[in-house]
């Protein structure tokens, strides 16, 4: 399974952070900075495997973002990366041409993605189509109740 | 009260912040404002304000106050509170919370809810954060999820019913029934669930592992009808159907045929399928064929399907892709021992992979071309593995080297051989060995008598070139004043003489006592040199007793100790005889060549390299012998 998924930019700066595993706030801080600095210190052509404690560590950059995630050691380090480009994928056909604020100014979002392709580590669905539509019909679902409503609409989701 | 900002609004705020402390002011402000809207009744601004938290959160800043609120949302009958409500749960709460106890109620009530997505609201987060009190609490209703609900549901029940069973156990008994039958279904995402429940179920109960077995023909099935099927635009990734699938399929078929005959062979034909048909010229295709060789390997396969395997990762040795390249070399480490031979086929690939440019690759092809040293290969790869230290990174030099002393340990195929293996990663790598080479190249210079002029020879001119690298200097020192006598004859057999007088071999020695490159030990094997050479020249016997002399009131106490020790049995010496000096109780005996007098220098610098290092040695016990007999003869 997969323990954690971080993304951060190239400063080091925190975009996402999906736990898999209970871990103290304190240690969560401490694994953030380990993977910064061990996945931003590497050399540009170095290959995307890494070892850490008893996980394999599988990073990939993607524009201005790594993606570094954490895996048992039985895991497939090439499917990871496969994972890892699936959800770029689904990212950016949600947002249409997905950049690094896309996920800034609407990371809850990005989380909402997240939560519908991987579920307690795990892949949960393998079909592109049916993960957009779901997240469509998701979204759809929080509009319609928004437009019932008596909110506010300066105050509301976007 | 200030008037809230929208999300969007905050989070452009605080990123135009100049600097950390204006960062945290407005954080501040902004928490303070959060605070007092959540103590406030429900005024529809809830769900943003947690968002805004966890945003902040996100930056590194204390959230815990919105603990509570997360709790309040989930409860909250609207969708969109709802799911920034689970959110937040499964940002700020962990099972170790008390708070996350107090939304079990709520996740068992959304469960059932008529809504799918707010089941799988309730789904995600306790397949994240459910604690063994809520996984015992909930498992039936998850139970029933799996049987009766459509294929959006399914899917995640079975990922939920997965992280039961990691947390309790002997929750598998109870979702085994409804794992079996999902094995029927079409839907890939609910096969996909099925068959990563159906693996976890079998990895920790050996009865329900057992009973899965019967599943091999429809998991063969399964999977032949992925490889084989045309393109599905729905599943199709570089021209594989489904490679997530295919790939648990084939997790779950190896942890069913390992150890068992009847279930490997059943996937034998397949296995060689998959193996041949499947294209590797993308990741996608690579992570299939990776995952069907570890396959291969960890079951009863047939010998000519394991040696298609091995074929598959040589073939990934030569892949373009760095990342190929380093997950063949982790397997084949792996299957090093079980299957030598077939590895050792792809032996030059992986000594090319010495000059790969990546350090991981790098660091795994020493290791594998380490485990395939042989006594039938050693000539030609240890030249590879010298070449490689002269220019390999310095966090491998030092493992490097202690592999290319155990290798020409066990298979150097002549003596001398050996020596120059050892003085050639001397001269290159002498800093990164470890402290036993020099004692270990001590003793393999005493056994190799045939080749002490030669020995010697090479010592010297090493020394005369560069004498930084300790290790070298001290085996050296030591060889020179063993052998000097060789040296100075001016004539030697394996290779050309030097001609030297005493005094270039005092100047040397000397040199090496003076310099500031060398440590108090390398002075101590210089000057105990010295000090053999006494016996073994003729015409400079007074240089080297003010060489000693100077040395008798050195800062270093260790260096004075010897000087003034040394001194005494020069001025003993004169008067003893050789009956006196003859010493017979030793466990190795007096070496070829040894005086008595020198025996017992050697002695002493052993006794002092023995308890420098602080382990009891030989040097200690040959020391009870000699030192005490030493002393006797001093006082006669």
């Amino acid at each position: 399974m997969m323990h954690f998924l971080l993304l951060f930019s190239r400063q080091g700066k925190l975009r996402l952070q999906k736990w898999f595993t209970p871990v103290p706030e304190r240690e969560k801080k401490k694994i953030v900075r380990d993977m910064t600095t061990m996945v931003l210190g590497r050399k540009p052509r170095s290959c995307n495997f890494l070892h850490w404690k008893d996980l394999k560590i599988v990073y990939k950059k993607y524009a201005s973002l790594y993606f570094c995630c954490g895996l048992d050691a039985e895991e497939n380090e090439l499917l990871a990366l496969e994972v890892l480009h699936r959800y770029v994928e689904l990212l950016d056909k949600y947002f249409g041409n997905v950049c690094e604020l896309d996920i800034i100014f609407n990371f809850e979002k990005a989380y909402f993605i997240l939560d519908e392709f991987l579920l307690g580590g795990e892949v949960q669905e393998t079909s592109k189509q049916v993960l957009s539509r779901s997240i469509e019909a998701s979204d759809m679902l929080q509009e319609a109740e928004i437009d019932n409503s008596d909110y506010d609409l300066e105050l509301g989701w976007p | 009260m200030s008037p809230s900002v929208r999300l969007q609004e905050m989070i452009r705020v605080i990123r135009g912040a100049r600097t950390q402390g204006e960062e945290r002011g407005v954080i501040q402000r902004e928490c303070a404002a959060i605070r007092a809207q959540f103590r406030q009744a429900d005024n529809g601004t809830r769900s943003h304000n947690l968002a805004k938290l966890l945003y902040v959160h996100m930056l590194g800043y204390p959230a815990h106050f919105g603990q509570m609120e997360c709790v309040r949302l989930i409860a909250s009958p609207r969708y969109n509170e709802k799911r920034v409500g689970y959110l937040g749960a499964m940002m700020l709460l962990d099972e170790k919370q008390d708070a996350s106890l107090l939304i079990t109620n709520s996740i068992k009530n959304d469960l059932s809810h008529s809504s799918q997505y707010v089941q799988s609201l309730a789904l995600c987060t306790l397949a994240c954060m459910g604690s063994a009190e809520m996984c015992r609490d909930l498992a039936p209703e998850i139970d029933r999820l799996l049987r009766a609900s459509n294929s959006y549901i399914k899917k995640k029940a079975a990922l939920c019913a997965v992280h039961m069973v990691r947390k309790v156990p002997e929750l598998g008994e109870l979702f085994t029934p409804a794992a079996r039958s999902l094995l029927s279904e079409k839907n890939h995402g609910v096969l996909h669930g099925a068959v990563v429940l159906i693996t976890e179920l079998c990895e920790r109960n050996p009865d329900t592992l057992e009973q899965f077995r019967k599943a091999v023909p429809e998991l063969v099935l399964m999977m032949k009808g992925l490889v084989m099927s045309g393109y599905s635009p729905e599943h199709n990734v570089a021209g594989i159907s489904d490679p997530f699938l295919q790939v648990r399929i084939l997790r779950l078929l190896r942890i069913l045929g390992r150890n068992n005959d009847t279930a490997s062979d059943a996937m034998n034909d397949l296995l060689a399928q998959v193996a041949t048909n499947t294209d590797s010229s993308k990741t996608a295709g690579s992570a299939v064929l990776y995952e069907t060789v570890l396959t291969v390997m960890d079951i009863k396969s047939e010998s000519g399907l394991r040696v298609l395997a091995v074929n598959i990762l040589g073939r990934f040795l030569l892949n373009n892709d760095r990342n190929i390249r380093y997950i063949s070399m982790t397997s084949l480490q792996k299957i090093v021992q079980t299957d030598h031979n077939a590895v050792q086929r792809h032996r030059g690939t992986i000594v090319d992979c010495l000059k790969d440019q990546d350090a991981s690759v790098k660091r795994r092809a020493l290791e594998l071309s380490l485990a395939l040293v042989s006594a039938v290969n050693i000539r030609s790869l240890m030249k590879e593995l010298l070449l490689f230290l002269s220019s390999c990174p310095p966090e491998l030099r030092a493992h490097t080297t202690s592999g290319i002393f155990n290798a020409a340990e066990r298979y150097a195929p002549s003596q001398r051989w050996h020596i120059d293996t050892i003085l050639h990663v001397l001269t290159t790598a002498g800093g990164d060995v470890r402290d036993e080479t020099v004692p270990n190249l001590i003793q393999l210079i005493t056994t190799a008598t045939e080749l002490h002029c030669y020995t010697v020879h090479k010592l010297y001119r090493a020394l005369i070139t560069d004498i930084s690298v300790q290790s070298l200097v001290q085996v050296a020192c030591w060889c020179i004043g063993e052998y000097g006598d060789l040296l100075l004859r001016g004539e030697c057999e394996e290779t050309e003489p030097v001609q030297v007088t005493e005094d270039d071999v005092l100047d040397a020695l000397e040199t090496v006592l003076q310099s500031h490159m060398s440590s108090p030990a390398t002075r101590g094997f210089a000057l105990t040199a010295t000090m053999k050479l006494s016996t073994r020249i003729t015409h400079n016997v007074d240089r080297i007793r003010s060489i000693v002399s100077i040395y008798g009131s050195c800062i270093d106490v260790e260096l004075q100790q010897r000087a003034v020790e040394y001194n005494a049995l020069f001025k003993k010496y004169d008067h003893m005889s050789q009956s006196y000096m003859h010493i017979v109780v030793s466990e190795e005996g007096p070496k070829n060549g040894q005086t008595p007098a020198t025996l017992v220098m050697d002695c002493s610098l052993c006794y002092r390299t023995s308890s420098g290092t602080g382990a009891p040695s030989l040097g200690t016990r040959l020391l009870n012998s000699f030192y005490s007999q030493a002393i006797r003869l001093l006082n006669t």
